[in-house]
């Protein structure tokens, strides 16, 4: 299996909206590349038939009434929120000229 | 006088409804003992003592009306890992990302333990989201071992392991995503159970992995562990995948003669699972287990040896299988709803600032582990194969269940408490501290580890696995355990530090750290 270059540990971070310093990509660079090693022991086993394992305890469609529960009041959630105007949580903008991308 | 905080919490139970002490006075002396242990064991991220004292007087008042239907947990004091919500509350996960967010709710085992009356004392320390064996990932500093107070705890539970080992609290809850109860459980001299996936609702529970995560108790004794899985297990409909499963009653009626405990264990049939004697095991913790296994048989059970077959490649799945589920979980960090924002450009130039300075080194590499995995091109070669050897995994430990056996036999992990920093450089050697845990979470079975003897001065744990919703069975056969090691010497030792926790003269465990990380 090839191993991860520093442009795909730069990729990755992107991926996962993580902003890391050069000294950090460095430090991953190895550190991933030794993990994904241990991945490789996984070829050893034929798995063509077998089929994955998402859950194991074999329940299904456990399904709730369709009725309305109390939930929290809106100035509960809001309290959390870094910024908050009129009932609403204030973020930079995601699209238009102002979103920077 | 007698020393409240070493009794047993079924022993406080006992005296709380003789009406010999009153829950104030208990909680009083388990307060004071953790505010005074916490400077050099680091086990606490927040004592409430306040609140701790209205729960205590509200559970005296209980107590006053003698219910005989009263929970045997009524009174007694207990810690909660810092990921669990409490209204009102800090929830850092042990995350600096997670730094002045205010629970606005309960999560379900909280509104359990205010009902059957339990006292939160307050919230302990555990690696960042979870992620971590030794609790040195704690953005809020690294844990003592009071057996060595220059060793960890284990993790990711390690506050709530510690808490009870110090006597700060004779129960807390844990969670265990890959061993993260049972291996802090072991290393510090106590008793901790991961229970079948499913059996306790994760509803207000900070989320790791969620097809392994699961929330389970931590005492001194059996009983009192069981009696705690009692108080907080069964169905909860606002986690779909909390099971329908009815919850033993028995769970509070294991037996205190231990005559009848021991006896308990004639004539059943355990496997020892010859794959969990781990290359680099410590010859001397198997040692432990392997007087443990004679001991068992001289109790009339039999033990056979048995096999796993797939457990070596149990490392390399779940350390595919938890990141990916970690990254997907912790894309909700995002500085736009709770938590600190950090960054002042637009919403991915705050992202980036938020999430890349908000999250300690082993969180990132796990997201980058995670996020690389079910990226486009790698998913089928990682993950869906992953999920596949989990089915191996599963079925090898089906198989033996299928041929009857009560239950397996095993270490809980490959060596005892080491060095701060002695695994800190090296991820894969962290990792391997779960060898022998996190296959059970692949499977979604119970496991308990107890102690069995010490090596070198340190714990050992001893770890019982069984089939899905044995918990009753795997307490029955820990409870016989420790009533045939009832008169071993290690049994009634303190932790061979704990004395020089409550002097303000030691230093803290991060100054333990970084002392040893500079020597050469």
């Amino acid at each position: 299996m090839p191993g991860l270059s520093r442009s795909d540990v730069e990729h990755v971070a992107y991926l996962a909206r993580l902003g890391l310093t050069a000294d950090e990509l460095s430090l991953l660079e190895g550190q991933l590349n030794h993990i994904l090693d241990q991945y490789t022991k996984l070829a050893e086993l034929d798995t063509e038939a077998i089929g994955p394992t998402a859950q194991t305890i074999e329940l299904e469609n456990i399904l709730r009434e369709d009725v309305v529960l109390p939930s929290l009041p809106v100035e509960v959630v809001l309290d959390n929120a870094p910024l908050v105007r009129g009932g609403y949580i204030v973020s930079p903008p995601l699209l238009g000229e102002d979103s920077g991308r | 006088m007698t020393d409240l905080t070493r009794l047993l919490a079924h022993e406080m139970a006992d005296r709380l409804r003789a009406g010999e002490i009153s829950s104030h006075d208990l909680t009083l002396a388990h307060l004071d003992a953790a505010e005074a242990g916490n400077h050099a064991l680091n086990a606490w991220l927040t004592i409430d003592r306040a609140e701790a004292l209205r729960q205590a007087d509200a559970a005296d008042t209980r107590l006053a009306a003698r219910d005989p239907g009263a929970h045997p947990l009524l009174g007694v004091p207990i810690a909660l890992k810092d990921l669990v919500a409490v209204r009102g509350g800090q929830c850092t996960a042990g995350s600096r990302i997670l730094e002045g967010y205010v629970s606005p709710f309960d999560a379900h085992i909280t509104e359990r333990l205010h009902s059957v009356g339990a006292v939160i004392l307050g919230k302990t320390n555990m690696d960042e989201f979870a992620m971590g064996s030794s609790n040195e990932h704690s953005a809020y500093g690294p844990v003592a071992n009071p057996w060595d107070l220059e060793t960890v705890p284990g993790g990711s539970s390690g506050g709530s392991a510690v808490a009870v080992a110090a006597y700060h609290a004779p129960l807390s809850i844990g969670t265990d995503t890959g061993g993260s109860i049972r291996q802090p459980a072991a290393l510090t001299g106590i008793v901790g159970m991961k229970p079948t996936y499913g059996r306790v609702s994760r509803y207000g529970i900070v989320a790791f992995a969620s097809s392994l995560d699961q929330i389970g108790p931590f005492a001194r004794d059996v009983r009192d562990a069981a009696a705690l899985l009692h108080a907080v297990a069964g169905r909860d409909e606002r986690d779909s995948t909390s099971a329908p499963v009815a919850v033993p009653p028995e769970l509070l009626e294991l037996p205190a003669s231990d005559d009848e405990a021991a006896a308990g264990l004639k004539g059943k049939r355990l496997g020892l699972p010859r794959e969990y004697f781990v290359a680099g095991m410590d010859p001397d913790s198997r040692r432990r287990i392997e007087e443990a296994v004679t001991g068992l048989e001289g109790a009339g059970a039999t033990v056979e040896e048995v096999s796993l077959p797939h457990t070596d490649y149990g490392l390399a799945t779940y350390y595919i299988v938890a990141p990916a589920e970690a990254s997907a979980n912790l894309a909700r960090y995002d500085g736009v709803r709770f938590g600190p924002r950090l960054g002042d450009s637009d919403v991915l130039g705050n992202y980036l600032a938020t999430r890349g300075r908000g999250f300690g080194p082993e969180v990132k590499r796990r997201i980058m582990l995670g996020t690389y995995a079910l990226s486009a091109g790698y998913y089928d070669a990682f993950y869906v194969k992953a999920q596949k050897v989990r089915t191996l995994i599963k079925q090898d430990f089906d198989t033996l269940f299928d041929e009857g056996f009560d239950a397996l036999v095993a270490p809980t992990s490959p060596t005892v408490a080491f060095r701060f920093g002695a695994k800190m450089a090296d991820p894969v050697a962290m990792y391997l501290s779960d060898a022998c845990t996190l296959p059970v979470n692949m499977a979604g079975l119970p496991g308990i580890s107890i102690p069995c003897g010490l090596s070198e001065g340190m714990p050992v744990g001893l770890q019982l696995i069984g089939p899905a919703w044995s918990e009753l069975e795997l307490f029955r056969l820990s409870r016989g355990f420790e009533a045939l090691t009832a008169d071993a010497a290690w049994r009634s030792m303190e932790p061979a530090q704990i004395a020089l926790t409550t002097d303000p003269a030691q230093p803290t465990p991060t100054e333990r750290a970084s002392a040893l990380a500079s020597v050469p």
